[in-house]
């Protein structure tokens, strides 16, 4: 039972929150020296310390300390000046130790905030905390419905993950955002992900589970300033998924809520398919995680001065970056919008710096590659093309070596690994026919097999060259310079425009 | 004087000559553990043909010119929570049983490469957890002064195969007297170390903030020289201190204390302190002052806060600590017949594989930790262990090292204490202190009680990082009290 989002949201108002998982691209795991690739077989990248054999012991990745740093710099928090570890306790298989080396009451950063854009409006999402923690081991539940533990037949556990260091970002609660908290969140969401790959800190994949984000939703009557009960959804694994996610709960919300019900503090998951959330564990029946300062590790002191050195550092953010951008591109706010939401910035600058002028490589990522993406669900990014690739297209075509349809072709070739654009309009032959005897007898046949549009255009019919054009196309396979073709055609047949 | 009866000193320096390989040195000891081990059983694994393929390989490193340190072929004995790779490590628990770790400790590795030769793996009470090694899911250990007693805990068969002249050299682990109460009962010299001064990494974790791992042997030299092989910065223990390793073989060899000032506990006697203990730690006091000391009596009034801190934050840890023995990746494995989930599984072999002295404290600790209770227990407790810190700092403003009794009685008999907790924890009453704050403190064998004639032990504590200070005096004492007894206190244990 739902309520129709409109109707929602005359009668509530919403609060978020968004509690995200960030996974650290360090070389190493958080507190051994194991590797951290993705996608290596089961139970390959472990040692004692991370499988917690008896005796083993942690000791902190200093890129990781770092990195978490950068990230509360990056999102103007406060940077402890003394803080420690803390173990979470509770028994689950695919957590070795049954303890998570978490941060508790000392985070590494707090109070920090970050603005994101919806709707041309500036909206400042205030950070709580930014701490550091290990990732589990990840189970896989055989047999049963659900695939989750209950029902399964077995489980297996690969701890490959076990001990990736994991950064916890999270916000403070977020009134206000109105009818806006799907797009709020979204926005938040995404704009995070960009200054972690700004900052070169994580792949941010939310697909392969590098970034996480479980989302804290609740409502309140309108004129209330008293906060509702709220739910926690996790298994929100898109930015597509954030927004409906907080879309959906909010609906079920306003029903329960309608009908005098009460909100139920529970973890909820969110189903890709349905868009809806059901209900998990319930926060009556969790864990007391028994926090206390991890005493195989020592205190973090990060010295003022590093830190200092750790700000200055930072690279230029993505919101002033897209600023600057823009200005120097000259292109609108929704081209920009639009490039954004299709990660495409990385690509068109980078297209642009190998040369390109920016409405072109702007036109080729939004165009033909993201439609290429979209076809075969590959991230842009991921296309087997490179941004100085595209640039040498644009250069192809400014000099009229190519015309738009041939350049089209080429970037085929290269997607399909036939080579560079060089290459490929070498070995395709798509050089535009540019040798004026070729093209003059091409045209001579053409006008010689269409008598009668040729007559036409003789007799002042203008319009009827397209045909001949056409003609000269075709014959020419595409490889004819359209625009010298009419050309030439009008001259031969005694007209100007 | 047969093998066994030499120091480890002696020992390394026969073996460095030439004048005996490590071999037979190994095969002089395990007879001598064939012979006796029925009676004493201080130990948990013996592997004849592990140890003697290590002296080979030891005698081969020195054949080919090696240059190995002064313990290289010398036998030594291991606390069964040492991880070893060529032997098994159970810390005394059934949940553990047969596991066989894929590595060896920073300790042991160490031990290794400085070509020491590994008799086996000694008796304790189960994951360290008491102060009699009654604990021991395996057998108890007996004491070789009186086969009734207890040879102390938790590092009891450690303590027990010294003084049995099974080992000239142990391994223990100290987390609230786990050294120093079993050296003290047995009549052999043991320390624990600055923590930090030695790594924790490959000791399975009773305590992390307090375990401490120190040596056994039956001379003040002897155990210096352990102490100096396995010690030192560990990259693989965060806690460990990146710091020389005090001069402790140093100190060992000059037993002049001459001017130094050394307090005594107030609070460490009195009520509660068995006669014959007294009486020799008084006279152990005087001995100091005519060595040239200053003497002077010293109140550290938190001291008598330790005990009850101790049992919050060291159960605390501990049910952390224990909580990766979940049957899920090695060790017992009980209920597993397809029907179970894995958290049946867990509670089941959990249940099974730990004794009643490791649920308690389990049970203890997972109660201190609890939400709403956090403050009250586990913080109030490290607030005591802060006023202990102090206490000591107050104390070495004035004082260079304090001395206790190292335990309020002699051994007692086996049996005896197992029904009552709160008894069993008295033994550590003056030991825990030094563990709370990190501090170094040793054993050395003071006399004999007059009523049981059996071992007394004086502790002797030291700030952080200042272990040769404990060497000093122990090397002091142990050269005064030697002459006036005509040779080690232990020549006077019964023959087994």
């Amino acid at each position: 039972m739902t309520m129709v989002y409109d109707e929602a949201l005359d009668r509530f108002e919403p609060v978020l929150g968004l509690e995200t998982h960030v996974e650290l691209g360090t070389k190493s795991k958080m507190f051994c020296g194991c590797k951290t690739a993705f996608g290596a077989p089961p139970n390959t990248q472990v040692c004692p310390t991370c499988l917690a054999l008896p005796g083993a012991l942690p000791v902190a990745n200093a890129m990781a300390i770092e990195s978490t740093i950068r990230i509360g710099l990056a999102l103007n928090c406060s940077i402890a000046e003394w803080c420690r570890f803390a173990r979470k306790n509770y028994f689950y298989p695919d957590m070795p130790k049954n303890y998570q080396i978490s941060q508790y009451d000392e985070p590494l950063c707090f109070d920090g905030y970050l603005d994101v854009e919806v709707g041309g409006e500036t909206v400042r999402i205030e950070i709580e905390r930014v701490h550091l923690e290990e990732d589990t081991g990840k189970s896989t539940h055989v047999g049963g419905a659900t695939g989750r533990i209950h029902g399964a037949d077995y489980s297996i556990v690969d701890y490959n993950r076990a001990g990736i260091p994991l950064v916890e970002i999270v916000t403070k609660p977020i009134p206000g955002t109105d009818r806006l908290a799907p797009e709020v969140a979204k926005a938040y969401v995404t704009e995070l992900r960009e200054i972690m790959r700004s900052l070169g800190v994580s792949d941010v994949r939310m697909e392969e589970g590098s970034l996480r984000c479980d989302v804290n939703v609740s409502l309140m009557p309108r004129g209330s300033s008293e906060w509702g009960t709220r739910t926690e959804t996790k298994n929100v694994n898109s930015l597509r998924s954030v927004e409906r996610a907080v879309r959906s709960e909010i609906e079920r919300q306003a029903a329960v809520l309608a009908e005098g019900g009460k909100i139920v503090q529970e973890t909820r998951h969110f189903h890709e398919d349905t868009g809806t959330t059901t209900s998990g564990r319930s926060k009556e029946e969790a864990q007391d995680y028994r926090y206390f300062p991890e005493p195989d590790l020592v205190p973090i002191a990060p010295d003022t001065a590093w830190v200092a050195e750790l700000k200055a550092g930072l690279p230029e953010l993505p919101s002033v970056r897209r600023k600057r951008l823009q200005a120097e591109w000259g292109l609108s706010d929704l081209d920009m919008q639009a490039m954004h939401n299709a990660d495409a910035f990385d690509l068109v600058e980078a297209t642009v710096a190998a040369g390109a002028p920016a409405a072109d490589a702007r036109k080729w990522w939004m165009g033909e590659l993201a439609r290429r993406a979209n076809e075969t669900g590959v991230p842009l990014a991921d296309l087997p093309i490179t941004p100085a690739q595209i640039a040498r297209v644009t250069e192809l075509v400014a000099s009229g070596a190519l015309n738009d349809k041939l350049a089209r072709e080429v970037l085929e070739g290269v997607l399909a690994g036939e080579g560079t654009p060089d290459e490929v309009v070498e070995t395709r032959g798509l050089q535009i026919v540019s040798d004026e005897g070729e093209l003059l007898a091409i045209i001579d046949q053409v006008l010689a097999d269409n008598a009668d549009a040729a007559e036409k255009v003789r007799s002042g019919k203008i319009a009827a060259a397209g045909a001949l054009v056409g003609g000269v196309m075709r014959a020419s396979k595409g490889k004819a310079d359209a625009a010298r073709a009419r050309q030439l055609i009008l001259e031969k047949l005694g007209v100007s425009e | 004087m047969s093998l066994i009866r030499k120091t480890a000193a002696e020992l390394g320096a026969m073996i460095a000559a030439g004048d005996v390989s490590a071999v037979e040195v190994a095969e002089a000891h395990l007879d001598r553990m064939a012979e006796v081990e029925p009676k004493v059983k201080a130990f948990l694994h013996v592997d004849r043909e592990v140890t003697l393929e290590q002296a080979r390989a030891v005698d081969a490193r020195l054949r080919a010119g090696e240059k190995l340190g002064p313990l290289a072929g010398v036998p030594i004995a291991h606390k069964d929570i040492f991880s070893t790779h060529d032997m098994p490590t159970t810390a005394a628990s059934k949940i553990l049983e047969g596991w066989r770790p894929p590595y060896d400790a920073t300790v042991t590795k160490r031990l290794r490469e400085a070509g020491l030769v590994f008799l086996g793996k000694t008796n304790l009470d189960e994951f360290a957890m008491g102060s009699s090694t009654e604990n021991s899911a395996y057998h108890p250990t007996h004491n070789p002064w009186d086969l009734t007693k207890v040879p102390g805990g938790s590092s009891g068969g450690s303590s027990a195969a010294v003084a049995a002249y099974e080992a000239p050299l142990s391994t223990g682990t100290d987390t609230g007297g786990s050294i120093r109460q079993p050296a003290a009962v047995t009549g052999i010299v043991g320390m624990k170390p600055t923590y930090g001064g030695s790594s924790r990494y490959g000791i399975i974790a009773f305590a992390s903030s307090l375990d401490t791992p120190g040596p056994f042997a039956r001379n003040v030299l002897d155990a210096a020289l352990l102490h100096e092989a396995f010690s030192g910065h560990d990259p693989m223990d965060s806690t460990s201190v990146d710091a020389p390793v005090p001069s402790v073989v140093e100190a060992a060899k000059s037993p002049d204390i001459a001017g130094m000032r050394i307090g005594v506990v107030k609070e460490f006697s009195g009520e509660g302190y068995q006669a014959g203990v007294l009486a020799r730690y008084n006279e152990v006091v005087k001995l100091l002052e005519s060595l040239g000391a200053t003497v002077v009596e010293v109140s550290c009034p938190s001291f008598t806060t330790a005990l009850p801190a101790y049992y919050l934050i060291a159960p605390s840890e501990c049910s952390s600590n224990l909580a990766r023995f979940d049957a899920m990746r090695y060790g017992l494995r009980v209920g597993d017949d397809g029907t179970r989930s894995a958290e049946e599984v867990m509670a089941l072999t959990r249940a099974a594989g730990f004794g009643p002295e490791v649920k308690r404290r389990i049970m203890l600790g997972t109660y201190a930790l609890s939400s709403g209770y956090y403050d009250a227990y586990y913080g109030q407790a490290q607030k005591v262990r802060t006023l202990i810190a102090r206490d000591f700092e107050a104390a070495y403003q004035q004082v260079d090292v304090l001395v206790s009794p190292t335990t309020p009685t002699t051994a007692f008999a086996i049996g005896e204490r197992a029904d009552d907790p709160m008894a069993m924890y008295l033994a550590d009453l003056c030991t825990i202190p030094s563990n709370l704050a990190g501090n170094a403190a040793m054993s050395v064998p003071c006399g004999l009680a007059d009523e049981d004639g059996l071992p007394v032990g004086l502790q002797i504590m030291a700030p952080v990082l200042a272990d040769d200070r404990c060497y000093r005096v122990g090397a002091a004492v142990e050269k005064a009290l030697e002459s006036r007894w005509g040779g080690p206190l232990l020549k006077e244990a019964p023959s087994l």
